[in-house]
């Protein structure tokens, strides 16, 4: 097997003197969609804020591409090819849809591909296109996750990060951004995925981790965490909230 | 008339030279949120550098008024730029993470350390420098007033037009500006993206002293005099003109130093010149009632 795309490798976090990550270790390897899911504070977005560098590791090794980044600055992890999708979508909202965008083309660097990564992304996103001039803080939710990963995706990602897609998003919507990501990871994108709506993400996903209290419990392929009796009992039967009401639709 | 009409013009020519100081302000405190207190003495060091470059030019044999003004110019929004990079690289960026009031201290400390500095290197007393644009149109008199327009002010509000004209372009059209106004609404998304935030934070200090710079050098002209301390009293005016026109807000400060230059001016021609500065605050006081953000500011809250 080849080497990773990225790998974790024991990797403690703490914000403070609080730990929020211990020993975590993960891989992603390319072409792959690998999922992270775990209940409300369990360390997810910590951990793919780590990768991006903000919280840095105390303990451990992030190796993106052969390379231990983790005492790289944000914006180089970025310019590397890592762009992200991140929990709360942080579009810029004073900014112009298409501003946006271009925003999200500075880790590209590629002036000339602007025009084509820009047709693509609208064909993903028709609404968008139709938006192009609105200010980001205009959209409604749903319009504003797309754009958030249409503006990681404007950066040519060689991993594509996304914090929680799903989240506060009408079914129809979901529906449609879990459809792009597997579009665009048939045609060669590595994506790795947190979510809190399990069933959809490792349906989606080749591989996933359960995370529980900052530590990884259970990894496996996505149909082997879907058929394991722990996950079903902790993440998808019961014990929910609004977005499982998704994945039954 | 004609005397409201003269004030009118005395008041733009002063309100341009606040607008491009209160620049400076404004893009600091929407980039990290803190007010630059050392900027008003910022300003002052362009002054002198713009003084001494007219001597040194001078001494050379360069006394072609445009070519002279020009590379004046030039050389004082360098090498202020180059101290306004300095004020933050040495008192704000280590104290980029630290509590709020940290790089709030240092500025007034850094204030400090300028007028202090400029006081022992050049010397307490008033600088003269020989008027060097001189002359002006007589536009119409009425009775034994006439209204005049010096070559002076027209070159200060036309530079001043100039330069904010390109300053809007860089900042809403090209890439680098994108970057500025990207930090300043999220700095942690900006370096996601690959923004590299110090540099874009320094980056808004150059451009900000080199802004001062040019308000040094009008101001030098306008008046021909200058000391070590015109950094505090007009660096409190484009303070309060960048909060009059909106904290954060470029177009609001370059209303702001408008309005606040017209007020004083107008104070000053109608009621009392000893309280043309009572009049400009309490001015502002008055519009922070109605308007807490400003003229032109938003309110913080915002959609998420």
């Amino acid at each position: 097997m080849t080497a990773p795309l990225l790998a974790l490798d024991g990797v403690t976090v703490g914000y403070g003197l609080l730990p929020v990550l211990h020993d975590v270790s993960l891989q992603i390897r390319s072409g792959e969609i690998v999922c992270l899911i775990g209940a409300n504070g369990a360390g997810k977005t910590t951990t793919m804020m780590t990768i991006c560098g903000r919280p840095r590791v105390s303990h451990g090794q992030v190796v993106f591409d052969g390379t231990d980044i983790s005492q790289h600055p944000t914006h180089e992890i970025a310019r590397l090819g890592i762009c992200q999708s991140p929990e709360g979508r942080r579009i810029f909202a004073r900014m112009t849809v298409m501003e946006n965008l271009q925003m999200g083309a500075i880790v590209a660097n590629t002036p000339d591909g602007f025009e084509s990564d820009l047709a693509r992304v609208f064909a993903l996103f028709p609404r968008l296109a139709d938006r192009s001039n609105q200010r980001g803080g205009t959209l409604s939710g749903g319009e504003q996750q797309m754009l958030a990963i249409a503006r990681a995706l404007m950066g040519r990602p060689k991993l594509l990060l996304l914090d929680e897609p799903s989240l506060g998003l009408a079914p129809l919507v979901v529906k449609q951004i879990f459809e792009a990501i597997k579009e665009l990871n048939a045609q060669g994108l590595t994506v790795f995925l947190v979510e809190q709506n399990a069933f959809y993400a490792l349906k989606l996903a080749n591989r996933g981790y359960v995370m529980v209290n900052g530590r990884i419990t259970m990894t496996g392929t996505g149909d082997e965490l879907l058929a394991s009796e722990h996950v079903r009992e902790a993440y998808l039967d019961g014990a929910t909230g609004p977005e499982e009401e998704v994945s039954i639709s | 008339m004609a005397y409201f009409l003269q004030q009118l013009i005395n008041g733009v020519t002063l309100g341009s030279i606040y607008g491009l100081i209160a620049i400076g302000y404004t893009m600091v405190y929407g980039i990290i949120g803190m007010i630059n207190f050392a900027h008003g003495d910022v300003f002052m060091v362009g002054a002198f550098i713009a003084l001494i470059a007219f001597l040194a030019l001078t001494t050379i044999g360069i006394t072609a008024v445009p070519l002279a003004l020009l590379l004046v110019l030039i050389i004082a929004m360098v090498l202020t730029a180059v101290w306004g990079w300095t004020v933050e690289r040495v008192a704000y960026r280590p104290l980029r993470e630290s509590f709020r009031l940290a790089p709030l201290i240092t500025a007034i400390g850094m204030s400090i350390v300028l007028q202090n500095f400029i006081q022992i290197a050049q010397g307490a007393r008033v600088k003269p420098l020989q008027p060097i644009v001189t002359g002006g149109y007589e536009l119409f008199h009425q009775g034994s007033f006439s209204v005049i327009v010096s070559n002076i002010q027209i070159l200060i509000v036309a530079t001043t037009v100039l330069v904010m004209g390109a300053f809007w372009l860089l900042i809403n059209r090209t890439e680098l500006g994108r970057a500025q106004r990207a930090c300043e609404q999220d700095r942690l998304m900006a370096a996601l993206s690959g923004v590299d935030v110090d540099r874009t934070i320094s980056l808004t200090f150059v451009l900000g002293a080199g802004l001062a710079a040019v308000a040094g050098l009008l101001y030098l002209l306008y008046y021909g005099v200058i000391d070590f301390f015109i950094g505090f009293v007009v660096g409190i005016k484009a303070f309060t003109a960048a909060v009059f026109g909106g904290i954060g807000s470029i177009p609001g400060a370059m209303l702001g130093g408008l309005i606040i230059g017209l007020i004083e001016t107008f104070w000053s021609a109608y009621f009392t010149i000893e309280y043309k500065d009572v009049a400009a605050f309490s001015m502002l006081a008055i519009v922070l009632i109605f308007f807490p953000t400003g003229l032109l500011g938003r309110p913080e809250v915002e959609k998420v």
